[in-house]
């Protein structure tokens, strides 16, 4: 059994090489919400206490478009609403935590702090987790990235005006976003969910304040489940995780 | 103000998610079909936002190869599955956008 300090230096090494795509990501996120022309302590702000890398891109050209505060943090929400996925898939190794354990550890819990940590969880999943502290490794990783995501903001806001709009660096958010994408389609139902979707969103652009992303979001949901259900895929039943297994 | 209202309200619900299943509702408490339901989140929820950005540069539907967004995005999305990499994507996927671009 390792130690909380080897825990956690082990979730800080493992946040390294993710923190490549994390700075440029960061750094673009703001530059583009200097450029919508969000006060600087609003950007920051957001990167502070939301630490939510896509919503904070999306929250910043609703912002600069004026749109109700409502609109922005439903948005919000259905765009963060698969952390909920990543909520019940460490649950189980959470569960013996005090509160203030978990707390911590959830407003921690980003796409990229969940990746590692699943991974670490599962392979060390043999041992019982009490006793453990393997929750210090996503703490190592979870703290690894904010410190990032506030630094490489602060960055991209002091050089905010200086990157010119030709150099098209906003696109990074897409090709992010496709990176992180390609590796969910495992299935015929995963990429059915993607494609329609992506087809809602492209029709609902006219739509007012971005309301084509949230039904989007949702139609994609409805043709997956709708895909899994005709028999497309094996259904997903509930399998026992790894931490209930008796040794 | 306002602003910081809707930045408070952000967090609330960003929050709220994280800590869902973790600390609020405690794992037994989600049925198998909406934890079924929650893995289409992921893939729902990224391509709503890459489709407009890849298909839609403008503000019309471009389908043509010299939309060079949509071929800069295919290019990257080949390197994110053959090479799993999210900075060789990310970096592959400019170069393309910016040699197509000159």
């Amino acid at each position: 059994m390792l130690s909380r300090r080897a825990e956690f230096w082990g979730g800080v090494r493992a946040q390294l090489p993710i923190l490549l795509g994390t700075m440029p990501f960061g750094m673009i996120y703001g530059i583009a919400a200097t450029n919508a022309g969000l006060p600087v302590e609003v950007a920051l702000g957001m990167s502070l206490i939301v630490f939510a890398g896509s919503s904070q891109f999306v929250a910043a050209e609703l912002f600069a478009g004026g749109t109700p505060g409502a609109i922005i943090v439903l948005t919000t929400f259905v765009v963060n609403l698969r952390h909920m996925l990543y909520s019940a898939s460490l649950a189980p190794y959470l569960r013996h935590l005090g509160r203030a354990w978990k707390y911590l550890l959830a407003f921690l819990l980003t796409d990229e702090a969940y990746a590692v940590s699943i991974t670490h969880y599962e392979a060390n999943a043999t041992a019982p987790a009490r006793g453990t502290a393997r929750h210090w490794y996503t703490l190592g990783a979870g703290i690894t990235l904010w410190v990032t995501w506030q630094i490489s903001t602060a960055a991209g806001v002091l050089l905010g005006a200086q990157v010119p709009p030709s150099w098209g660096l906003d696109f990074t958010l897409a090709l992010t976003f496709i990176a992180l994408l390609v590796p969910t389609l495992k299935d015929r139902p995963t990429v059915l969910a993607a494609l329609v979707a992506g087809i809602a969103a492209l029709a609902g652009r006219g739509l007012p304040y971005n309301l084509g992303l949230i039904v989007a979001v949702l139609a994609g949901i409805a043709a997956g489940v709708g895909a899994e259900r005709a028999g497309w895929a094996a259904p997903c039943g509930a399998p026992a995780s790894p931490a209930e297994r008796t040794p | 103000m306002t602003t910081w209202l809707t930045i408070l309200g952000m967090v609330a619900v960003t929050y709220s998610v994280r800590l869902s299943v973790i600390a609020l509702l405690g794992d037994a408490a989600l049925s198998p079909a909406v934890r079924c339901a929650l893995r289409y989140v992921p893939p729902a929820a990224l391509s709503a936002i890459v489709f407009p950005a890849v298909f839609m540069p403008g503000s019309s539907l471009d389908l043509s190869p010299g939309n060079t967004h949509l071929v800069a995005g295919a290019v990257a999305a080949v390197v994110a599955w053959r090479a799993r990499s999210t900075v060789l994507s990310i970096a592959v996927g400019m170069i393309a956008l910016w040699v197509l671009g000159t």
